[in-house]
């Protein structure tokens, strides 16, 4: 990513060092805000800690919210190989969830083992379509990806809003909501648990989430072992090389967003397929914009992905379980939360740099020293 | 006489809906001027809009209240530059960042301090910018033609809806006639220029930015203390945006931004008036359709088939000094 990462100081150091510090940076400011509405910090941790990690239901929750989280993250992460930021992510995951929602109407009668599979296709398929259009203007016609991603967000919302409140909407309904599909239903993960004879409290934590750490799989071994992938990073580090190597910048930028689009779109087999069973209004609920937070802090890598998707996911629901404990404290604590890691680990991703530098070299004279040595 | 008088009455909306359209995406084109790209004008207006309804309700002052909505937003503008000019960070992430983290702040501020799930009580009329009578408008209502138009389209209005106008000319005055607005521009296009006449790039585009956050500040506190009567939860919805469309389709030019300001906030007034309207030729149109008109025409417009929308060549790159 982007910055001055020539350093003398460890990889490792850059990688994981950096980020914990960001964090506990974000964190602190978080503990201010608390202090602010005059309760505790502490107490907010303790019960965030056990209301996302305290119990079978609590795990299952923060799980479920962790599994839209991969989808999201890995979407934002990917774009950013190619250099390349997709803020559509909340737009693709809806008009995604319009993909398996057609298909979940339209070919109910199949048996699931034929129709889970079609409905994943039609997610992949409709995300990436959102996410193509911006692509091709960008390839194309240089149009600035961001702005034309901001803009299809609110017209997938326009568009969504029409298609349930005149077309889709249940017949008789005041809802804007779908005919239940339940025959597309990815199973939940008690149920699976109860077929292996293992009990687990119930949670909407379903079987989604094992494709989602399939794609994580999928996306690092695209990126780093695949010929496309290299194109894509070589794009993303230098267009210039690139085109002097004969790599085609338009293919890579049209392919990456697709596969970005069509990851995001995948939110709506967790949502929709494992959760809640039908299009709804807003189901997408923000969780594109978290891809974000959780790309940044996982400095766009698979593993770092899973592990900061987990992190906000335990947010979320540790979120929900603290505003029935602290009435004061809403909800929404997460989202302030949520912006302070994207501004201590995106934008202000170097700020602490010489600190830890100077850390480091506190400690390092005396391990050069001693090299030559051996 | 009477589709006359309704055509008045939706270009009386427009000027109100238009009103921190224009303040936000001129915020939006002085910040970008200078190269420092900026997504969240969302969240500095929204920000201001709860500081300012905070504020009246407690002093019951719409001044404070201008003033605190103000603060917040430069203050806002202030973290924004901190991340972009001073740490080179990237300006998408970090406007992006503040928008987040503003809408929920609102919010958890709003429930602790007001108790109403986020919102403010209803301000009372001192802490409200209320319309102002022009002299004469009652006198000339009923004159036909320059009745309407006199006391419904140009009085009647708040103070915000003038500033908001009379900041269009003296934005366009401080850009293109002062020496300060040729640096500016000139370190949105070339920094590394300006940095060789001696003048310091990062101390001009703090200054940009300033006066970004101080009209994010004025517009904020127009929707919740003179456009509405209270703070609502996420109530920019997208103007922000929409603002940020604006600055784009007017090219990044003062006048041509505020055409595309009344365009989309005319679409805006319009979407409310049709709704569930059946219209001559076309028949009912969807709201959703309108609602989402000034994205499409956004996109259209950057894909290059109306025009061409060419950014400050240093939009969005971080001034990294060499020693």
């Amino acid at each position: 990513m982007a910055g001055p990462m020539g350093t003398d100081i460890p990889r490792w150091a850059n990688v994981v060092v950096l980020p914990i510090v960001n964090l506990i940076a974000a964190f602190l400011v978080s503990g201010l805000v608390v202090l602010i509405i005059g309760e505790n910090p502490l107490e907010v941790v303790q019960i965030l800690i056990w209301g996302a990690f305290g119990f079978e239901e609590a795990i299952g929750y923060t799980l479920f919210y962790a599994t839209n989280f991969i989808f999201t993250g890995l979407a934002v992460s990917i774009a950013f190989h190619c250099m390349l930021f997709n803020i559509g992510g909340e737009g693709q995951a809806y008009i995604g969830g319009l993909g398996i929602t057609l298909v979940g109407l339209h070919f109910g009668f199949l048996p699931p083992i034929v129709l889970i599979p079609l409905c994943v296709i039609g997610a992949a398929l409709f995300g990436a379509a959102w996410a193509f259009i911006p692509a091709y203007l960008q390839a194309k016609r240089g149009s600035h990806i961001v702005i034309t991603t901001i803009m299809f967000n609110f017209i997938a919302s326009s568009v969504m809003v029409y298609l349930l409140v005149n077309v889709l909407i249940q017949p008789g309904s005041m809802q804007p909501e779908s005919r239940e599909f339940g025959e597309a239903a990815i199973p939940f993960v008690h149920e699976a648990l109860a077929w292996l004879g293992v009990e687990f409290a119930e949670s909407p934590w379903n079987l989604s989430f094992l494709w989602a750490l399939v794609c994580c799989v999928l996306v690092w071994g695209y990126v780093w072992h695949t010929r496309w992938g290299y194109e894509m990073r070589t794009v993303g580090t230098s267009p210039t090389a690139a085109a002097y190597a004969g790599i085609s910048e338009t293919k890579s930028i049209i392919v990456t967003m697709c596969i970005s689009g069509a990851l995001a779109g995948f939110l709506g087999l967790n949502e929709i397929m494992g959760y809640h069973h039908r299009l709804l209004l807003h189901f997408s609920g923000g969780y594109g914009f978290v891809g974000i937070a959780v790309a940044l802090m996982g400095r766009s890598h698979p593993v770092g992905v899973c592990l900061a998707a987990i992190l906000f996911g335990a947010l979320y629901q540790g979120g929900a379980e603290l505003s029935f404990e602290i009435p004061t404290i809403t909800r929404e604590l997460v989202i302030v939360i949520q912006g302070l890691v994207i501004i201590f680990a995106g934008a202000l991703e170097f700020m602490f740099k010489p600190q830890v530098e100077a850390v480091f070299r506190w400690f390092m004279p005396r391990r050069s020293a001693a090299a030559p040595a051996e | 006489m009477e589709d006359f008088t309704l055509f008045v009455l939706v270009l009386d909306a427009t000027l109100r809906v238009s009103t921190p359209l224009i303040l936000a995406a001129l915020a939006g084109l002085v910040s970008e001027r200078s190269g420092v790209i900026d997504i969240g004008l969302e969240g500095k207006m929204l920000g201001a809009a709860f500081a300012a309804a905070a504020v009246a309700a407690i002093t019951g002052s719409a001044w404070i209240a201008l003033a605190a909505g103000i603060g917040v937003s430069v203050l806002l503008a202030l973290i924004h530059g901190f991340a972009c000019i001073t740490h080179a960070g990237n300006h998408i992430v970090s406007g992006m960042a503040i928008n987040i983290f503003v809408s929920g702040l609102t919010i958890v501020l709003g429930a602790k301090w007001f108790s109403q799930g986020g919102s403010t009580p209803q301000l009372p009329h001192e802490g409200r910018f209320m319309p102002l009578e022009w002299p004469g408008a009652e006198a000339v209502a009923d004159v036909p033609v320059i009745g309407p138009l006199y006391s419904e389209l140009l009085s009647g209005h708040n103070l915000i809806v003038y500033v908001a106008f009379l900041a269009v000319p003296f934005i366009y005055w401080m850009l293109f006639k002062t020496r300060f607005g040729l640096r500016l521009r000139a370190v949105g296009e070339n920094p590394q220029a300006v940095d060789t006449a001696g003048i310091s790039v990062f101390f001009l585009r703090y200054r940009a930015v300033i006066i970004c956050g101080i009209l994010c500040g004025i517009a904020g506190t127009y929707l919740s203390t003179a456009m509405g009567a209270s703070f609502v939860r996420d109530m920019t919805a997208g103007k922000g945006y929409i603002a940020l469309a604006a600055m784009i389709f007017g090219k990044w030019k003062p006048l041509p931004t505020m055409l595309a300001c009344l365009l989309f906030g005319f679409l805006e007034a319009v979407a409310i008036r049709v709704q569930g309207a059946e219209l001559p030729i076309v028949g009912q149109i969807p709201v959703q359709f309108i609602e989402a008109l000034p994205y499409v025409l956004t996109v259209v417009l950057l894909a290059g088939f109306i025009g061409k929308a060419i950014p400050p060549k240093a939009d969005g790159v971080p001034y990294i000094k060499e020693h």
